[in-house]
């Protein structure tokens, strides 16, 4: 019944820990091997990214059942469209930044590879699992792996930041549980979806307590996307992080937003009865909210690492609201946003490191981590390695690919940006009954006026690094370097040249989202199918 | 039974809590322990609380299902130890490097200014 097809879908997990295991086993000091079986997981991950992706075209849900348990005795993993978007995503930018990594950071500190790999698959896992423990799981590997990722390279900022990232990141793990806690005691399962199909049916004097519970653990998702007032810790923490790492990390915010588009559509859609929409009021304020204060952190930074920090907060604001809008055309744009701005910010934190290097900010930051981990012949190896290639032009390349990224985010013509934001706002005013709501305002203003702040600041930052700042010399990029930030900035121009299919495709992901009986029928009708066909 | 124990989970994160909030890196860990330890004692009480009883069978009973205690809150407790004792391991760690590095335990990496 189950052909090797059904397998691929616990692969993406299996390929990053297995490589990663491997690995520490191979030792940091056998970099060839180490960095050999990183590309060939990195590789394998996003073939079967793409693979799911394509089979995930169909309306229907797969889903796959850990050990072959019966579903709600077992875990099922569920591939979606939305979840195999996800995971492309995750190998796009992944394998964007291990490129990135190749070229001096991955001496930075001890097992940067395998901590990449453990990343990848605690994201992968987050993105896939059809369960809320599980989930919570796979929230912590991803999160272990991240603390990790954050202190890589050590030093006084990045500890400093570190310590707070941890210390939040714990408290927000505590939150989950209780919330995973509260709605186990009350509807008796943690199976998303047999909970969606349980909510209708909770007693009326339990359901404050059901909705809290998954109000609790709706806190530690916005921790995690960073709705203000609960993202302070997140420009920092990106800010100080080593630029692959940030760019992987700029993912972990976007997976707040997965499991809010997961577990609230599915637990509070139209089919919810009593607790249908419970909570949409928070999340559109919430995002409106964070998308002020977003604006107003890019518009006040100096800093160009704390400018892309900023930008995440926009983009999470953005998302936010756009969710708590609740309609399923609006959602189809926002995915859009989501698949735009994740490219776009992870190639604006790779883009970053390489432009400081003209200002010799951060070939300062590098010199001073070297000294602190302190092995002599590596920084021999590093000083011969770095006088190698180095691109003509590359001042050019690197200011047209930073206009680029400003275009992207704030959404100005002819990129993807602009497309999703017009796709956003255009059903908000097509749909909207006659008199448009005050939010449905207020969220246009928002978006346009982020879009300036965001406009603004790059301009700035960029005449500030690429034409005052040339008196200064010239950076020393690597190919290994640019490439990924090319790499990141052509699927951006991939997916504007292809924004029909693409918006097709968020939009059909988006109404699967919002009427989520195919997804209940696939879980649930599982078991059925089992309890009849076996013994 | 129910109000020992909602006492005690309610101090141990009333504790926690207020520790979390003090600008000392040690009381911040202390904090976050004793905050685990209460959602751990919260995960397990929402199996149901009974006392005296057997884990599995109760001796000349047939063995029915409402025998059982629940045995998914101790599985969902036990991951939880698990992973708040690494993650508080590393933290420790985070904690002492931060304390080489800056040479303060202030948990900004500097003394407020006073």
């Amino acid at each position: 019944m189950i052909g090797w097809m059904d397998h691929l879908v616990i692969a993406p997990i299996v390929v990053p820990m297995l490589a990663g295991a491997a690995m520490i086993l191979a030792g940091d000091r056998r970099r060839r091997l180490v960095v050999g079986i990183g590309g060939v997981s990195l590789a394998l991950i996003m073939a079967l990214a793409i693979a799911l992706l394509l089979r995930a075209q169909v309306p229907e849900v797969r889903i796959y059942r850990l050990g072959d348990w019966p579903t709600l005795f077992g875990i099922v993993l569920v591939t979606d469209r939305l979840s195999a978007l996800m995971l492309v995503l995750t190998a796009c930018l992944g394998l964007a930044a291990f490129l990135f990594s190749l070229a001096k950071w991955q001496r930075a500190g001890v097992y940067f590879h395998p901590l990449f790999q453990f990343q990848l698959m605690g994201l992968n896992g987050a993105f896939l699992t059809g369960d809320l423990f599980n989930l919570f799981v796979f929230f912590e590997v991803m999160l272990a792996a991240s603390y990790g990722m954050a202190l890589h390279g050590s030093g006084v900022a990045r500890v400093r930041a570190g310590l707070h990232y941890l210390t939040i990141n714990l408290v927000a793990s505590l939150l989950f549980l209780v919330g995973v806690s509260v709605v186990y005691g009350i509807a008796g399962t943690l199976n998303m979806a047999d909970l969606a199909a349980r909510i209708p049916l909770v007693a009326v004097e339990d359901r404050g307590l059901v909705e809290a519970g998954l109000a609790v653990m709706g806190v530690a998702f916005l921790i995690k996307a960073a709705m203000w007032p609960l993202g302070f810790w997140l420009p920092g923490t990106y800010a100080a992080a080593a630029a692959p790492a940030a760019a992987i990390l700029s993912i972990l915010s976007k997976v707040g937003i997965y499991a809010i588009l997961r577990v609230w559509l599915l637990l509070f859609g139209p089919e919810a009865g009593a607790s249908a929409g419970f909570g949409a009021d928070w999340l559109l304020v919430g995002g409106l909210l964070t998308i002020a204060f977003g604006g107003i952190a890019v518009l006040a930074t100096q800093d160009l690492p704390r400018l892309a920090g900023a930008s995440v907060l926009v983009s999470s604001g953005t998302l936010l609201a756009a969710i708590g809008t609740g309609q399923a055309a609006v959602t189809g744009g926002a995915l859009y946003y989501l698949a735009g701005s994740v490219l776009a910010i992870g190639a604006l934190f790779l883009l970053i490191e390489l432009a400081e290097r003209a200002r010799e900010v951060g070939a300062d930051v590098l010199a001073v981590t070297r000294e602190a981990m302190g092995p002599g012949e590596e920084e021999e190896e590093a000083e011969a390695e770095e006088t190698g290639v180095a691109i003509p032009g590359i001042l050019a390349i690197l200011g047209l690919s930073f206009m680029a990224c400003a275009l992207l985010l704030a959404g100005l013509p002819p990129l993807s940006g602009f497309l999703a934001k017009f796709a956003i706002l255009s059903p908000l005013l097509g749909t909207a009954p006659a008199p448009i709501p005050t939010t449905t305002w207020l969220l246009m203003v928002a978006l346009i006026l982020s879009g300036l702040a965001t406009l603004i600041a790059m301009a700035r930052a960029g005449i500030a690094v690429f034409w005052v700042g040339q008196a200064s010399r010239v950076p020393r990029v690597r190919v290994v370097e640019l490439a990924p930030v090319l790499l990141l900035l052509a699927l951006s121009g991939a997916l504007t040249l292809g924004g029909g299919p693409a918006l097709a495709y968020m939009q059909a992901t988006a109404d699967q989202l919002h009427a989520p009986g195919d997804y209940l029928r696939a879980v649930l009708g599982a078991r059925a199918v089992l309890t009849g066909g076996t013994p | 039974m129910e109000l020992i124990l909602s006492l005690g989970i309610g101090v141990l994160t009333g504790s926690g809590v207020w520790l979390l909030l003090r600008p000392r890196t040690f009381q911040v860990i202390i904090g976050l322990c004793l905050l685990s330890y209460a959602v751990n004692l919260f995960i397990f009480s929402t199996g149901g609380l009974r006392t005296g009883a057997a884990a599995i069978l109760q001796r000349g009973e047939a063995g029915t299902l409402a025998n059982y205690a629940d045995p998914l809150p101790q599985a969902l407790t036990l991951t939880a130890i698990v992973i708040s004792f690494a993650t508080t391991a590393l933290l420790l760690v985070v904690l002492l490097a931060s304390r080489g590095l800056t040479g303060t335990d202030h948990v900004d990496g500097r003394e407020r200014d006073r």
